[in-house]
């Protein structure tokens, strides 16, 4: 009996079985960030009632966390999931190498469903050999939400804004002598959409089509000249985006207006300026620029071990127009199916923007946006981009001088893999 | 009469010979999974270029290519390296330079009330360091902190607003932002670092002390000419942690600064960098290279540190 106690106890782990084999029923495991596991525990709820001996286990993590437990995860193959979200930054990273299932395959044959979807996401979710490797859920037509109470102070109107960029300083200079506001958290969002100005179907934002850095085009020129005009004029708070102070300044009536995506409106309303309600109002990006910002897709890990039920559950948090609409309903999560944004939802008013029907605006602008190339590197450039552009706007380095080095930063670290 | 019946014998699970193996296993099977594998693991990848999204089969030997380009040609490596030494002495020395004194103070100003003072000044060191990273953020928030409020309201005290800042301080700016990472690292390990010295002073023969005392040396000469020699032993082990420590350094500026390293990466890490290099450049190899170098650089610093304070000691 004492040599019996000898089998060691790693033996025992691996003769137990686990409890849910015993009961016949298969896990399907789902990995994602918030808010979109709200919009998966929807799906979950009414996929249950078709798939009873289905259990579906959503694990989430925080936004950062979530990417790189998922690199990790399909690196390794240790907790992979069969269902991952991936957002629209990371999209080219896990598109571009070969750890996501190639949807366009049969048994998937996702090409087919489309012409179902906002176009614009299927450029970013093609990834390596031009396959579709992700499906979107939602998306973030881009918007200037601003503070119409005061802008009226200052004697300032939506137009004033949107008209052209320097109007939208001169705007912001006016705003700041009348009310002491700031027209814009960071002159670094101002480059930020100014780099997406122009581009077509196709074009990258960073990178072209072929891999080559765009740092040094008129497009980036005109961004970063903007955003140290900005700061010179001194309209911007020099606050980054999702800190403590972000959101207090915008509590505390210190910044006047955010360029984001549609779904800021949820976030202001829910948890960043509750008390604001019916001040704020939204309109199309300054300019004329279409941009989108973030948007969340579903992708399937190329070892998944449950691939045909993954499909299924991403059928449904994709391409059901009732999941969609819910998620819209719940959580602001502007649909990506086409279908879901022609429901008459689209048109009521949205009280915290005093009664604007903004939902028509977005959809608008999302039929706008066009469909951009995607590199794997393309947050490798947006960092190096963003420290050059530190350098313009705290040591006042020539631009020209700027950009050509984020040129050759980004050859150095780029051309190396 | 009957025999008395003998067990049926059977062949053991384990020969017994193999006993102290089996349970001796237990360890390196462990060390071997989650110690060892993950060292080797990482100097191999060291030579290779390996993105893991592209999983593990898309490994490629490149030789010392990661190494020479960490050295030569990675500029933000040398900028993290330099914050990381900056950061590493301006918050490590006054750690020291305070709980040495302070230890000898806890050992001689309070009796009974002595373990309370000390988990007082531990207390920092226990805690989560995201919880202390985020109440730091609050503090030093520009607009709404209560470091810059202080300011404000010692602005208004005749004389000591002369030496006051004359407006709110951005503390995101790179000109703080080492200062700002240093206050908090100070602040943390301040009290781990007494406590290390206060367990040594414990130790000293008090006969010592008293002999001092009686010839008429003042607790300032007993410090200097007796607790400081015989501490040195105690500072030598210290320091070698705080350096360890300090040139890892990554959680405290990692929040502080949003994961980013701050506004001209004033505030980024060798460690953050390293982060930064693996999961957003997915450029593991080049990590794991980066890697290796802090460790030698931590090595020399611990040698320097030896022949300075160890081989007396």
């Amino acid at each position: 009996m004492r040599r019996r106690a000898l089998l060691p106890l790693p033996l025992a782990c691996l003769v137990a079985r686990p409890a849910l084999a015993a009961t016949g029923r298969t896990q399907l495991t789902v990995a994602a960030f918030p808010d979109l596991d709200r919009s998966a525990k929807i799906a979950i709820e009414s996929w249950a009632a078709s798939h009873p001996q289905v259990e579906v286990r959503l694990t989430t993590r925080a936004f950062d966390d979530h990417h790189t437990a998922m690199t990790t995860a399909i690196a390794t193959g240790a907790n992979l999931p069969d269902v991952m979200a991936v957002d629209m930054d990371y999209l080219g990273k896990f598109t571009q190498a070969g750890g996501l299932e190639d949807l366009d395959a049969s048994p998937y044959d996702a090409r087919a469903v489309a012409p179902l979807l906002a176009r614009f996401t299927l450029g970013p979710a093609t990834g390596l050999g031009g396959k579709l490797r992700a499906l979107p859920a939602d998306i973030g037509p881009g918007a200037l939400f601003y503070r119409a109470d005061l802008l009226a102070r200052a004697g300032l109107a939506e137009d004033d804004l949107t008209r052209d960029w320097a109007s939208y300083v001169a705007a912001g200079v006016k705003l700041k002598q009348a009310t002491g506001s700031y027209l814009c958290a960071s002159a670094i969002d101002l480059k930020d959409i100014l780099i997406r100005a122009g581009l077509s179907d196709g074009q990258g934002v960073y990178f072209d089509a072929a891999g080559r850095p765009q740092v040094t085009t008129q497009r980036f020129v005109q961004a970063f000249t903007l955003a140290r005009d900005a700061r010179r004029a001194g309209i911007d708070a020099r606050i980054a985006a999702w800190s403590s102070e972000w959101s207090e300044g915008f509590r505390r009536d210190r910044v006047a207006t955010q360029m984001m995506g549609s779904w800021l409106a949820g976030h202001l309303k829910n948890w960043i300026a509750p008390a604001q309600s019916g001040s704020w109002r939204s309109a199309p990006l300054p300019a004329g620029v279409s941009a989108s910002w973030g948007g969340s897709f579903w992708a399937i890990p190329v070892r998944a071990a449950h691939k045909p039920l993954a499909w299924d559950f991403i059928r449904t948090l994709c391409l059901d127009r009732a999941q969609q609409l819910e998620a819209f309903r719940r959580l602001d999560a502007f649909p990506a199916l086409l279908a879901a944004q022609q429901d008459d939802y689209v048109a009521q008013p949205i009280a915290y923007l005093g009664g604007q029907a903004a939902r028509l605006q977005w959809r608008a602008a999302s039929e706008r946006v066009p469909a951009l190339h995607v590199d794997r590197y393309d947050q490798v450039a947006k960092a190096i981009v963003e420290a050059e552009l530190d350098q313009v706007l705290e040591h006042d380095k020539p631009i020209p001088q700027a950009l050509a080095d984020a040129r050759a930063a980004i050859e150095r670290r780029v051309r190396r893999y | 009469m009957h025999a008395a019946a003998k067990p049926p014998h059977r062949r053991p699970l384990i020969p017994a010979r193999w006993a102290p193996y089996v349970f001796i296993s237990p360890f390196f099977l462990l060390f071997a999974a989650f110690g060892l594998f993950p060292l080797l693991f990482s100097v191999a990848l060291a030579f290779h270029q390996w993105d893991p999204v592209g999983g593990v089969w898309s490994m490629r030997w490149v030789g010392l290519d990661n190494f020479a380009y960490a050295i030569a040609r990675d500029d933000w490596l040398r900028k993290a390296m330099f914050n990381t030494v900056w950061i590493a002495l301006v918050s490590g020395l006054p750690q020291h330079l305070v709980a040495l004194p302070l230890a000898w103070f806890l050992h001689r100003a309070f009796g009974r009330w002595r373990n309370a003072v000390v988990g007082a000044y531990f207390l920092p060191f226990i805690t989560s360091t995201v919880a202390i990273s985020l109440v730091f953020s609050s503090l030093f928030s520009k607009d709404f902190g209560l470091v810059n409020a202080a300011f404000a309201t010692l602005r208004q005290v005749p004389v000591l607003g002369w030496l006051m800042p004359g407006q709110a301080i951005d503390w995101s700016q790179p000109g703080y932002t080492k200062w700002m990472i240093s206050a908090v690292v100070f602040w943390r390990y301040v009290g781990w670092n007494t406590v290390l010295y206060l367990s040594a002073i414990q130790t000293i023969p008090p006969e010592l002390l008293e002999a001092a005392q009686i010839d008429g040396a003042s607790p300032r000469q007993r410090f200097v000419h007796i607790v400081l020699p015989l501490l040195r032993p105690m500072v030598f082990l210290a320091v070698t942690l705080s350096l360890i420590g300090n040139l890892q350094l990554f959680e405290e500026p990692f929040i502080l600064t949003g994961g980013t390293g701050g506004i001209d990466q004033a505030g980024k890490t060798a460690a953050m960098h390293m982060y930064a290099v693996a999961f957003m450049d997915g450029d593991f190899g080049t990590a794991s290279a980066i890697a290796w170098l802090l460790f030698l650089l931590i090595v020399g610093a611990t040698a320097i540190n030896k022949r300075l304070l160890g081989a007396r000691a």
